[in-house]
């Protein structure tokens, strides 16, 4: 579904992806850790085309999207939620979902209104809420639940648990299996929170300084010696 | 108290101008952060196509008031809407991610060229319009004889105002063109994360301020039937104070800063002196920068971080 070759990525002339290989296929759920500065937001920013890779191709669902610009990406079955609570702080909450519907057919508006509240039922009570003054926890939901509006096929989450209470981090992820689950959309997921990533996650790909090091199944990755000391010793 | 009356509905007239003219600074500054220092040319052009398409009419045969002033209206917003656009296109587009001053050099640059293109085309004297609409209501006369009038032009003038400013805010408020365009203005690049075509979105954003500019050109040469190349200028800087009085970035801001700042011109003209009315203006102007620089209705900014 997404492939992704020997991207090279820059700010400046700062190498921040140095040739990454990915892939992801229909219906999985892949995970991409590593550390602070890896590169992995700047992996699924490249694959939005903000920026654009230097070198390298990225094709999804057979069509090479490495040079298209962004709006176009966006609107040909990717949706991202971006790190650090992205959301629109002067609009209510509802319109912040109105612009999340934006590559989408408008007729299907209230039914996926509806399916986002079934799986954010906070949200749903706080609709004409400003964005601003929602707690921390709820923009972090409103950020996925937005993300889903359009009706992605392919959904980038970057660091959906950040920040969160332990009880709201595992119902995420639960909330992701499901959206996985009962909608069949592909999920890219990155986390700083590793042992829930890989417990979720079919396969996963560790990422260090901008290159991916090690890839496998969830359950490989997890009882790998170098991913065990590296992202998940010292508790989970 | 009559004579009071009468400056308050001149002001409001003269306010209404500069409240259309500032919605486009405020617009352009809240979507990147930038002052078009060529709007108020737009103005002008907006002006000079409202007469130009006068006189064409004329040539037509079509001396129908009403029809006359709806040709007028469109012809000068399509006209001032391609130019703004292409002030954008070539003043700003490739300048959005330079240094600040870059941009506005670049548009003080596009001011000097469209005066001078005005100029070049429609000659430097003013042009005058013979009077299209005249009369008004008598409203009261005081014991010293003085009659306070409110002309047809004016009330036409107001209602237009209303209907535009009005029609305007709703677009913003309610339909989609409008949230994207506030989108763009809170988080340029989560917008384009959503699909939003920032820079179609910054092109309409230049292309209705300049509408609305138009808007103002046509009625500045109705009410005092005459224009040259070089009324942007003043009046531009004018509806800038108010976009600033007003809070910059914020449409209501604009509107009333605009009626007000109409309002203490005409007053200071009536009631000190008219040789320094623009003095006035532009003492409010650095008042505000200094003691009030989110201006009256800021931006309704209640964000947690
Ligand atoms: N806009 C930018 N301009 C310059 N450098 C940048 C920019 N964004 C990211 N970088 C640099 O690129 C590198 C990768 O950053 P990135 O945000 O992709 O890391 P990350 O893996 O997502 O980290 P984290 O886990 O902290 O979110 C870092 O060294 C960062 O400083
Ligand atoms: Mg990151």
């Amino acid at each position: 579904m997404l492939v992704v070759e020997g991207v090279h990525t820059f700010y400046g002339h700062i190498e921040a992806l140095k040739g990454v290989d990915l892939e992801v296929k229909p219906g999985e759920i892949v995970t991409l850790i590593g550390a602070n500065g890896a590169g992995k937001s700047t992996l699924l920013m490249t694959v939005c085309g903000t920026p654009q890779a230097q070198s390298g191709r990225i094709v999804f669902d057979g069509q090479d999207i490495t040079r298209l610009p962004t709006h176009q990406i966006m609107r040909s079955g990717i949706a991202q939620a971006p790190e650090g609570r992205r959301i629109f702080p002067r609009m209510t909450l509802l319109e912040n979902l109105q612009m999340g519907a934006l590559a989408a057919d408008p007729a299907h508006f209230s039914e996926d209104l509806e399916r986002v509240f079934a799986f954010f039922p906070i949200l749903k009570e706080r609709q004409t809420q400003r964005g601003g003054t929602l707690s921390g926890g709820e923009q972090q939901m409103l950020t996925i639940a937005r993300s889903l509006m359009s009706r992605p096929r392919l959904l980038l989450l970057d660091e959906p648990s950040l920040g969160l209470a332990p009880m709201i981090v595992r119902q995420i992820f639960k909330i992701i299996r499901e959206i996985n689950e009962r909608t069949g959309t592909t999920i890219l997921l990155v986390e700083q929170n590793a042992y829930h990533a890989l417990r979720l996650a079919h396969r996963g790909y560790v990422m260090v300084t901008g290159a991916i090091t090690l890839t496998g199944s969830g359950a490989e990755l997890l009882a790998n010696r170098e991913v065990r000391a590296a992202y998940l010793e010292g508790g989970h | 108290m009559e004579y009071f009356v009468q400056q308050l509905i001149n002001g409001l007239t003269l306010g209404a101008v500069y409240g259309l003219i500032a919605i486009g600074y405020t617009m352009v500054y809240g979507i990147i952060g930038m002052i078009n220092f060529a709007h108020g040319d737009i103005f002008m052009i907006g002006g000079f196509v409202s007469i130009i398409t006068f006189m064409v009419l004329g040539v037509f045969g079509i001396t129908w008031v009403p029809l006359a002033l709806v040709c007028m209206l469109v012809m000068a917003m399509a006209f001032t809407g391609l130019h703004g656009w292409a002030v954008e296109r070539i003043g700003y587009r490739a300048l959005r991610n330079a240094p600040r001053l870059a941009p506005l050099i670049s548009a003080i640059g596009m001011s000097i060229f469209l005066q001078n293109y005005v100029q070049l085309l429609q000659g430097a004297r003013n042009k005058p319009l013979p009077p299209i609409i005249s009369g008004g209501i008598e409203l009261m006369t005081s014991s010293e004889g003085f009659t306070v009038k409110l002309g047809y032009m004016q009330i036409i003038i107001m209602v237009t105002t209303t209907v535009i400013m009005v029609g305007f805010t709703l677009m913003i408020a309610r339909t989609p063109l409008g949230r994207q365009q506030r989108a763009c203005e809170q988080d340029m690049k989560m917008a384009r994360l959503l699909g939003v075509n920032v820079d179609r979105t910054i092109s309409l954003t230049f292309i209705m301020g300049a509408a609305l500019a138009a808007a103002a050109g046509l009625i500045w040469l109705l009410y005092y039937g005459i224009i040259d190349f070089y009324v942007g200028f003043l009046a531009g800087i004018k509806a800038f104070t108010a976009a600033v009085l007003g809070g910059i970035g914020s449409l209501p801001g604009a509107m009333v800063g605009g009626l007000l700042i109409g309002v203490i011109e005409v007053f200071y003209a009536g009631y000190f002196s008219s040789a320094y009315k623009d003095v006035a203006v532009f003492m409010i102007l650095v008042l505000v920068l200094i003691f009030l620089p989110t201006g009256l209705i800021g931006r309704p900014d209640i964000e947690k971080v």
